[in-house]
């Protein structure tokens, strides 16, 4: 079978960067290619290219044996190229119905008007293809984001779509969310789409795709039919290397109880939560999305006010009313979202990891400057942060590097614990087990991580215990021994299996 | 993580030339020279030192006013109410005139009503989430409405001499007292925004406001102080514009709010907030006042300035973005 | 509140039927403390009396709604009003049929320069109009030499045509009613105006989806210019004088009727119906005040007020996550699409 679209030598330089060099793909009708590589891989700048953002440099994209010129986004989406983004496209004011359709709507004759009512049925009918339900007359700020990606996809439909490309599509999904999007995938199929995807999780690649094409460092390395590999040859290829141990655990002595949460409780969303955390202790905090894991995370560090409940401190009760506070105390929060929640991307690196320790210095910085850079040097140089000079702005530095600088500043807030709100989300296979290397170094010196994550295998093969939350409440507990696939899994959706003694961890996928 | 290499990161980068040439502040400082330069050569007063100290007068309580107004917009924020926050610290001025409190009770008046009228926008800023422009404009037309509702079509006028002694009077017999606390007061602001932790942490709330309350700025906090300093400064003005003309009309600053902002945003504080300094401001406030200093020489009306310098905002936001589109590479 | 479990259908939203209830209370208590302020006469007096706003406001609304501003229009308004009554005083034999035209294509052209700095150099809405605003006005100086020009150097033609009747209704009235429905068909009906709201939701997605942001930007501008001229004739001819300072600050009682009838200054929000009725509201106050006997000084107070009353309102009721950002402006906003992926490293 010969593949609908091909994409042949394209190239692209930014600047002084070669984003893309003789980069090859192909996809075919009624099949899921998967598009792997690693952060900085060409992923992102590929799709930018067929989807009409940017226009490559060489090369040539063909679509059912036609040439395709792309010049805006228009383009591409004429061409019937669409994209269904991580960050969901959405219009939050409007219906449903009119984000499908938004930029063609179906108009009436006689005087041009829109034809509400077709597009209506129109989305109507496509949803019921996808077998989903949406009301097309919701509005879309209510939604959920597994609810906008299914409107993205019906939009993807709508267009009449030859190629969809899906750039982590589940970043945010639920497991049950996952499974729908798997079959709306293979619906898509069924009408004879192709779907380009990508995607970090392996699980993911090897259930959904049925070719894959790997790219390194802006170049092609290889591609073949997903049946024929796995996962070691695919890291293999991302990497450029043997990647063996994904998960290293080190083992680090447990203290005293450094951190004890008791009763803490928010009006709407969590109850009851109590637990300690000891120093040199990894605690994990497994869930579903909305479980309330980051909102138990959030309320301990000062951002939200919680309705009841104490947090102590070495012994002694906290009180906490603002993120300073927090600090003070010793507990430091890395968000979820680090360039959004954690940088300022128009300062320098020494503004960035002094800011939460400015009252350190005093009222006046003048003069302090010395000061301040010894500070930046100490914990830039911990994490190996690579940069050309201090006040260089953050956003000059790579997305690895950026999130160096946002632990930089916490760390330099010497913390008693440590909260990190998904460690490795966005971070592909070959850092992920430098970063979780890291996490072991921290707890060796005594500091006390409380790891909120949502993939399990990290979860399992990291944690000391693991605290599963379901639905704003604590559901079970389990030490690293009790914790396996199966039972962690089943907490996290409100169900539980018996723990079975002596059982292994799921370490690695 | 070990790498074989060891990278070194230095402390700061290379001096190099080209990125002070780019700087906002070279711009300025060149035109500000260009401005000098025609003026001097086209008009004989133009170089002449009183008319020089003189035109300081135009600018100086304006400028007070952008100082603060800088600081706001650099945390993303603004305020079009500060003339009619003027407005009411002068009239209360007048009114506490007529009622015999001394000139140095009118200045703590006058001070104290501005930092109230800027605590309220603060306070509906802050507390109610509402977007200081709809803020602003709303309080702008309340404040210029008691002001107005108190006046009348009258005015206040017999004010004491010792007012008139700090909007009139000279230092050295030749400049104006007012240049001399516009000065003080740019001091004051340049080392509060470039020199304290204050200052850092307004940089970082203009920057990226939610990682600001990650890293533990009370964010609200310092909002609701610049709005207080913003009109506690409009109230300093009031007190410098009273003893100046002497006397308290409704209308009185009337635009000024616009020329605040204008004075900023020439000054190169970007209106997306997080970057700005006070000496491009005043670099900007020196320019501005050149160029209406000359035209008055030359006797053009001012509201022919008026077009100038609306020309010249849309000029200085202009031509970066057509001098980039055309070096950087488009697609 | 749980008002907002109340779903009135896709056009009457709540906020509305709320400034609809208030307007007609406000009118009847104006009412009972002065019955005069019912009759017919009063009536039609403040229709007639707002068209002009209601015209502007409507312009100002899709402006806004792009998540844009435009503090231009008053300046705009003035300096066209000044083009045609110069233009009608030096040829008293011009018909209204044409000066109209003219300036509405001298709002055109103005708002056009907007438009083009605003939709495709990408500046920032309120620092343009700010500049434009002082250019437009200080040009009208440049226009007139700083002559007024009074009723008697207007023809009667020119003077009445705003004023006369057609069924019952001054022709200022049937402007206000045509343009009222004119804007709620482009606002609700054609893609134009759906992509506006596209545009002021998430400018990022709406070139995601090919909305051609740039060109309804440049649109929007240059109508909302296209209306201050027209705006610009129907004020001097309606009020028979021309000069430099007329609409001065006209441009913040606009905005302000936009924010009380709903119109979301972070864009993407708001109806026509609710612009209209702003506009009503502000011009209830202001004929209420003299039959009212409150002196003219209080309306500039009183109108502020309103609209600090009515944007706390909105505030509580909306409950938008905390955007403290400066709406007006392009650059980092927090719903716009994170750099990573605007980034061109992949």
């Amino acid at each position: 079978m010969d593949p609908i679209l091909t994409l042949d030598k394209i190239s692209k330089r930014f600047g002084g960067v070669q984003a893309l060099a003789d980069v090859r793909l192909q996809a075919y009708a009624a099949e899921v290619v998967a598009l792997v590589g690693e952060n900085g891989a060409g992923k992102s700048t590929l799709v930018k290219i067929l989807t009409g953002i940017h226009q490559p440099d060489a090369g040539e994209i063909t679509l059912d044996g036609k040439i395709l010129s792309l010049n805006d986004p228009l383009a591409a989406m004429r061409a019937g190229i669409t994209a269904v983004h991580q960050e969901t496209v959405m219009f939050d004011e409007l219906t449903v119905a009119e984000n499908i359709y938004m930029g063609h709507h179906p108009k009436t004759g006689g005087l041009p008007r829109i034809d509400w009512a077709r597009m209506e049925r129109e989305a109507g009918r496509l949803f019921e293809r996808l077998d989903v339900q949406l009301s097309p007359r919701a509005r879309v700020k209510d939604l959920s984001i597994a609810q906008r990606h299914f409107i993205e996809i019906a939009r993807a439909l709508s267009q009449d779509a030859r190629v969809v490309i899906m750039d982590e599509p589940t970043a945010a999904l639920s497991q049950r969310e996952i499974h729908e999007l798997y079959r709306i995938i293979g619906q898509l199929k069924a009408h004879g789409t192709a779907v380009i995807f990508i995607s970090h999780k392996f699980d993911e690649i090897f259930a959904v795709a049925d070719r894959y094409t790997v790219l390194r460092d802006g170049e092609f390395v290889g591609a073949g039919r997903v049946a024929e590999t796995n996962e070691q040859q695919l890291i293999a290829l991302m990497v450029g290397r043997a990647v063996t141990q994904i998960y290293p655990k080190q083992e680090a002595a447990i203290g005293a109880t450094v951190l004890e949460v008791r009763d803490l409780s928010h009006p709407s969303e969590f109850d009851h939560i109590s637990f300690p955390v000891r120093s040199g202790e990894i605690l994990g905090f497994y869930g579903l999305i909305g479980a309330g894991r980051s909102e138990v995370m959030q309320a301990l560090f000062g951002l939200t006010a919680p309705s009841g409940g104490e947090v102590l401190l070495g012994g002694a009760r906290l009180s906490i009313h603002s993120p300073q506070d927090a600090i003070d105390s010793g507990i430091a929060y890395v968000p979820e979202e680090r360039q959004r929640q954690g940088a300022h991307l128009g300062m320098s690196i020494r503004d960035n990891v002094t800011l939460p320790q400015l009252a350190k210095f005093g009222a006046w910085l003048l003069g302090k400057r010395g000061q301040e850079l010894a500070l930046t040097r100490t914990y830039s140089e911990r994490l190996e942060l690579k940069a050309a000079n201090f006040e260089q702005p953050v956003a000059e530095l790579s997305g690895g590097n950026q999130q160096k600088v946002v632990l930089a500043k916490w760390l330099a807030t010497q913390p008693k614990v440590i909260i990190i709100d998904e460690p490795t989300k966005g971070i592909d296979v070959g850092s992920k087990a430098a970063v979780h290397q890291f996490i072991g170094e921290l707890v060796a010196q005594g500091l006390a991580v409380i790891m909120v994550s949502s993939e399990l295998p990290e979860v399992l093969g990291l944690a000391d215990r693991i605290i599963v939350m379901h639905q704003g409440r604590i559901r079970r507990e389990f030490t690293r021994a009790e914790a396996t696939t199966e039972n962690v899994a089943a907490a996290a959706m409100g169900a539980s299996i018996g723990v079975a003694t002596g059982v292994g961890l799921g370490a690695g996928a | 993580m070990s790498t074989a290499v060891k990278h070194v990161i230095a402390d700061r980068g290379d001096f190099s030339w080209s990125s002070l040439l780019r700087r906002w502040e070279t711009l300025l400082v060149a035109v500000l020279f260009l401005v000098v330069a025609v003026g001097s050569v086209s008009l004989r007063e133009f170089l002449d030192a009183n008319n020089l100290a003189d035109s300081t007068f135009n600018f100086s309580e304006k400028a007070l006013i952008a100082l603060a107004m800088t600081l706001l917009i650099i945390v993303r924020e603004i305020d079009v109410s500060v003339a009619g926050i003027l407005a009411v610290a002068a009239v209360a001025m007048g009114y506490a005139n007529t009622l015999g409190v001394p000139a140095a009770g009118l200045a703590v008046i006058g001070i104290a009503v501005g930092a109230i009228c800027g605590g309220l926008n603060g306070l509906l800023v802050t507390r109610f989430g509402i977007p200081s422009i709809v803020v602003t404009i709303g309080t702008m037309s309340l404040y210029r409405g008691i002001a107005l509702v108190v006046l009348g079509d009258q005015a206040y006028t017999n004010y004491p001499d010792a007012l008139s002694d700090w909007g009139q009077g000279y230092v050295f017999g030749l400049i104006p007292r007012e240049f001399i606390v516009l000065l003080a007061f740019a001091s004051l602001f340049a080392l509060l925004l470039h020199g304290t932790t204050f200052g850092r942490r307004i940089y970082a709330i203009g920057s990226n406001p939610v990682a600001a309350r990650f890293s533990g700025i009370a964010v609200d906090r310092y909002r609701l102080a610049l709005f207080i300093l913003a009109g506690t400064m409009a109230g300093v003005a009031a007190v410098l514009l009273t003893g100046r003309i002497g006397s308290t009309r409704p209308n009185i600053a009337l635009g000024w709010e616009l020329e605040a902002i204008t004075m900023a945003i020439l000054g190169g504080v970007s209106i997306a907030g997080g970057s700005g300094t006070i000496g491009g401001v005043l670099l900007a406030v020196f320019t501005l006042g050149m160029v209406t200093y000359g035209l008055g020489l030359a006797n053009v009306p001012g509201i022919i300035m008026t077009i100038m310098i609306g020309a010249l905002l849309l000029i200085t936001i202009t031509v970066p973005v057509l001098l980039r589109a055309g070096a950087g590479a488009r697609r | 509140m749980t008002w907002r479990a109340i779903r009135l259908g896709p056009w009457l939203k709540l906020r509305e039927v709320q400034l609809a209830l208030i307007l007609v209370v406000l009118v009847a208590v104006i009412g009972v403390r002065a019955p005069v302020f019912l009759s017919g006469k009063s009536i039609d007096s403040l229709f007639t009396d707002s068209s002009i706003l209601v015209l502007m406001v409507l312009a100002q609304m899709l402006v806004i709604v792009t998540r844009g501003i435009d503090l231009s229009v008053a300046a705009n308004l003035a300096l066209c009003g000044m083009a045609v009554a110069l233009l009608g005083q030096k040829f008293p034999g011009l018909p209204v049929a044409l000066l109209i035209p003219i300036a509405m294509a001298c709002g055109l052209a103005l708002g056009a320069i907007n438009g083009a700095l605003i939709g495709f150099l990408n500046l920032p809405p309120i620092v343009v109009t700010l500049g434009s605003m002082s250019v437009f006005r200080g040009s009208i100086f440049v226009l007139s030499g700083g002559a007024w020009v009074s009723s008697h150097q207007m023809t009667p033609s020119f003077i009445n045509f705003p004023l006369e009747r057609l069924l019952g209704l001054t022709h200022l009235v049937w402007f206000a009613l045509a343009a009222a429905l004119l804007a709620g068909y482009v606002a609700r009906h054609t893609r134009f105006g759906r992509e506006l709201y596209a545009i002021g939701n998430h400018p990022v997605s709406a070139r995601y989806v090919g909305v051609p942001a740039a060109r309804r930007l440049f649109a929007v501008y240059a109508i909302s210019g296209m209306v201050a001229g027209l705006c610009g004739y129907l004020w001097v001819a309606r009020y028979a004088v021309a000069f430099t300072e007329i609409a001065y600050g006209f441009e913040l009682n606009v905005i302000a009727a936009c924010v009380i009838g709903g119109i979301s200054i972070a864009g993407g929000v708001g109806s026509v119906l609710g612009a209209v009725l702003g506009a009503l509201f502000l011009g209830v106050i202001n004929n209420a005040l003299p039959i009212v006997q409150i002196s003219p000084f209080w309306q500039s107070a009183i109108t502020g007020a309103v609209i600090v009353v009515a944007v706390v309102l909105n505030a509580r009721e909306g409950q938008r996550t905390g955007k403290q950002i400066l709406p007006l402006h392009r650059s980092a906003s927090e719903t716009e699409m994170p750099p990573s992926v605007l980034e061109a490293k992949a």
